[in-house]
């Protein structure tokens, strides 16, 4: 048994230790919010936070989190960047299949959560690792910005 | 096309029963807003209604239109969703006819089932952009069909005549007197099926052409959005699939006792997979210990007997027939090439490319010998349901198969001989046979999607034109070699000719251009499976016809609009049009762009709209930077502008990744080289230029969308890359000499 914070609450997971934080959350916890894409931290779409940073559950073990915080898309809306970033993501109707977009959001939100005020250089370095296939990136740079406009 | 004949081709047996309409069914859909009314409901009387004043049951307002008692109007969607936003759209055709009040609509998917077959093809589907195109009257139909229905409710519960009753908002008002849809959807069911509806005439529509978000937005936006890969079921048991490293080897023997040795994996099967491979099977209680499992087992690959490609090796081959006759699709006089004043003489390569859509390929089955439940993102629901029911010994309506969310597809998830969905099958069976039961997950990893064959083809083209000093083209000799998407599959009787795939020369058979053109076509044999892939053949078409056009008006000191222009087929206003709209909104020709910059322009039409690019571009350190991209777009109606932008978008995007380094698979040996994304590149967020999307007004009926913006936007790069370098392009992805 490995013990996680997720969300705020404390659960446990019966699973190796090697498992990635993803399948955890995907399998053991039923929160499928978190996608898998590429399974080798390549394309963004396992983004969560631990202890606020964006990190690739596809490839972090459950065992390497000990107390660390995680957050997923699930609970990015407790606080008011992430709120900020969903309805901004609803404003510009960003979503296409939505498969990436959990990703994207954890990625953008934790921008945010650094940089209130990102530049067009600041939003490719922060989101080049999250791949969306249908093409979505002028919709999430425009929803970005307006986030950030929102927090200010 | 026609189902029966398409079906009796694949060897199918025909559904002969709706085994998803069913009251049941139903009711579940509306059960959180607490009592299911409604329209849906009585499917069953309305089915026999129907009979009786002749409509067919995709022409049913209880198979499409639900009405809870809140007012909630649920549109059941006949197609996959999978980002092209027809659960926002087709709800849009049907909330304006009926003047519901838009706020109060909501999407749903529909399961396979027979009042769900395309209008126009005969089958479920989703594909060559036929959406609205073919469900455009389909749906508004329905939608006045329902709202007559609860007029005539209306009427009669406030004793007036129909005709004195008017609609708006979702409300049925007579005077003073006022209903709403939920209070009058159960009088509605009882109302009589109208046959004949007036549509409503475009100046008076209210939702269509209005730019609306996607119903979806807030789910997707918040993680709640349901993908096939998220489908759970009781004791469900996940499944990954070892494949042959070469396509339609054997599994000779294996070792699976590592693989079972490891907690969470239950049995190692042999299965039979695609193309008369063999592999096996990890059972196991998730993704990890299913993967931990693969990587334990070991496994001895027999690859004798079937062809082990090298791409190196196909593309001289490839080359060299280009220069051989082939089969005739076009014929004219060439006598006049070998003296033209002027000549270009070019050999166009494209490579193979995978779909590679965000959601790896995923399904959920549950075989208990008599009866399949199957939860998939289908683009062919009524093939995958046959074909999965023939492979299980069962009747199609025996195999019960839920349309799930598709995270994208571009073609992957429409495949004629339901390859990853048989496999499942097979799989299922061999799990039964072991003495096991219960539902499975299989899934893929991204290693096998990018492994996993059904790419779009290889291609070659080859053209030799002679011009004179005024660009007026004397003879244009083209020749195509590519494998053949359509051979041996149910839809070779449909759009294969004198053995022309049309798929491989629609774009430059078609051409708009008033060019004498003799065009040949060859479609070799060739050890990887093929497919389409987001707007097919036009993928590599439009890339030479619209370079190698650009490149005669550039060697004859012409403008590229003003050439095009001249040389379009009059007949072809629809290009004129979005070619105009892109000019004008991209001051092309007016505004002076920074030094080291260019324009880019080109022009194509796929799925009966037309899509114009001016781009401009820059080389920054040998490689090219697309900086804009301004789209005109001649589509017919617009029905939601909002997702005509983003199809173009994205669009765009996608085709700008076939341009970059590495978006090709290559294979030596019979294995394919790339794996994951770290190795087969599609474009992201740094690549995206500015785009901005102009539509053409119209009031026709709508065109396709899904795929048009794709063929144009390598072509205008490459054109402005042409006129910053001197050198023209003549591959994909590019090859910056």
């Amino acid at each position: 048994m490995t013990s996680l914070n997720v969300n705020g609450k404390t659960v446990k997971v019966d699973a190796d230790p090697s498992t990635p934080v993803l399948w955890a959350l995907r399998e053991s916890l039923q929160l499928t919010g978190t996608k898998f894409g590429c399974g080798a931290a390549l394309c963004g779409a396992c983004t969560v936070h631990v202890d606020g940073q964006p990190v690739r559950s596809c490839v972090t073990p459950i065992s390497s989190i000990g107390k660390q915080k995680i957050t997923t898309i699930e609970a990015v809306a407790s606080d008011k960047v992430g709120k900020a970033v969903q309805a901004a993501w609803v404003k510009h109707d960003v979503a296409q299949c939505g498969y990436c977009q959990s990703g994207q959001i954890m990625s953008a939100t934790a921008l945010l959560r650094s940089k209130r005020r990102p530049s067009d250089a600041d939003i490719d370095t922060a989101m080049a690792g999250n791949i969306c296939r249908c093409g979505t990136y002028a919709r999430i740079r425009a929803a970005i910005k307006d986030a950030a406009a929102s927090l200010a | 096309m026609n189902y029966q004949q398409l079906m009796a081709r694949a060897g199918l047996a025909q559904a002969t029963a709706d085994t998803t309409l069913g009251r049941r069914g139903f009711l579940k859909l509306s059960a959180g807003a607490g009592f299911a009314l409604g329209l849906f409901t009585q499917v069953d009387d309305a089915t026999a209604q129907a009979a009786a004043n002749g409509l067919k049951p995709n022409q049913l307002p209880a198979a499409f239109v639900n009405i809870d008692a809140k007012g909630i109007v649920t549109v059941m969607v006949n197609r996959l969703d999978f980002g092209q936003g027809v659960i926002t759209g087709l709800p849009m055709l049907v909330a304006d006819e009926m003047d519901a009040d838009w706020s109060k609509v909501r999407g749903e998917l529909a399961p396979a089932g027979d009042a769900y077959k395309d209008p126009a093809f005969g089958i479920q589907m989703t594909g060559g952009s036929g959406s609205m195109r073919n469900s455009w009257l389909q749906y508004r139909e329905l939608g006045a069909r329902a709202r007559a229905m609860l007029v005539g409710a209306a009427a009669q519960r406030f004793g007036v005549a129909p005709e004195a009753c008017s609609v708006a908002n979702g409300v049925v008002t007579a005077g003073k007197k006022r209903a709403t849809f939920g209070q009058l959807a159960l009088d509605a069911m009882k109302q009589p099926v109208p046959e004949k509806v007036v549509l409503k005439d475009a100046k008076d529509f209210k939702r269509i052409g209005k730019p609306t978000g996607r119903l979806d937005a807030q789910a997707k936006a918040s993680g709640r959005q349901s993908f096939g890969i998220d489908s759970r079921a009781e004791g469900m048991k996940t499944v990954l699939i070892v494949h042959p490293p070469v396509f339609g080897a054997q599994a000779a023997s294996f070792d699976a006792s590592k693989a079972k040795a490891i907690k969470g994996v239950h049995e190692v099967l042999q299965v039979k997979l695609d193309r008369g491979a063999t592999g096996l099977a990890i059972v196991a209680d998730g993704y990890w210990p299913a993967k931990m499992g693969r990587d334990a087992l070991q496994v001895s690959w027999n690859t004798e007997g079937v062809e082990k490609v090298d791409t190196d090796a196909l593309l001289a081959r490839y080359k060299q027939m280009a220069s051989e006759p082939g089969i005739k699709v076009r014929e004219a006089d060439l006598s006049k090439i070998a003296t033209a004043p002027k000549k270009i003489s070019a050999v166009f390569t494209f490579p193979y490319l995978a779909h590679a859509p965000m959601e790896p390929l995923n399904c959920l089955i549950d075989f208990d010998g008599t009866r399949c439940k199957l939860s998939v993102g289908s683009q062919f629901q009524t093939i995958d349901q046959a074909t999965v029911a023939a492979t299980l010994g069962l009747k199609p309506q025996d195999v019960q198969l839920t349309t799930m969310m598709a995270g994208g597809g571009f073609g992957r998830r429409a495949v004629p001989t339901s390859d990853y969905l048989v496999e499942a099958a097979q799989v299922a069976k061999a799990w039964r046979a072991a003495g096991k039961s219960g539902p499975l997950k299989i899934v893929w990893s991204r290693e096998d999607d990018i492994r996993g064959g059904y790419y779009r083809p290889m291609h070659v083209h080859r053209a030799e034109i002679g011009f004179d000093d005024k660009g007026n083209v004397l003879g244009w000799d083209h020749t195509i070699v590519g494998q053949s998407i359509l051979m041996g599959t149910p839809f070779e009787a449909f759009m294969v000719k004198n053995g022309v795939d049309s798929v491989s020369t629609e774009g430059v058979a078609d051409t708009p251009y008033n060019v004498p053109m003799a065009l040949q076509v060859h479609h070799p044999k060739v050890n990887v499976p093929v497919l389409w892939w987001r707007s097919v053949g036009h993928t590599h078409t439009a890339f030479v016809m619209e370079t190698l056009v650009d490149e005669i008006a550039r060697a004859t000191g012409q403008d590229p609009v003003a050439y095009r222009r001249a040389l379009i087929n009059d007949k072809h206003q629809h290009h004129l049009a979005a070619l105009d709209l892109a000019v004008e909104k991209s001051g092309y020709g007016k505004k002076t762009l920074p030094k080291g910059q260019a324009f880019g322009v080109a022009v194509h039409e796929s799925f009966g709209s037309v899509v114009a690019y001016v781009v401009e571009a820059s080389v920054a350190n040998g490689q090219p930077v697309l900086h804009r991209v301004t789209a005109g777009v001649a589509c017919g109606t617009a029905v939601n502008p909002l997702a005509v932008e983003a199809q173009v978008q994205g669009a765009a995007l996608m085709a700008l990744g076939t341009t970059l380094p590495g978006a090709a698979i290559t294979l030596k040996d019979g294995v394919v080289q790339q794996s994951n994304f770290g190795d087969y590149t599609v474009a992201r967020m740094p690549q995206m230029p500015a785009i901005a999307v102009h539509i053409v007004p119209s009031t026709a009926p709508p065109t396709g969308m899904g795929e048009p913006g794709v063929p144009p936007l390598a072509p205008a790069f490459a054109n402005a890359l042409a006129q910053l370098t001197g050198k023209p392009l003549r591959a994909l992805p590019f090859e910056m000499g």
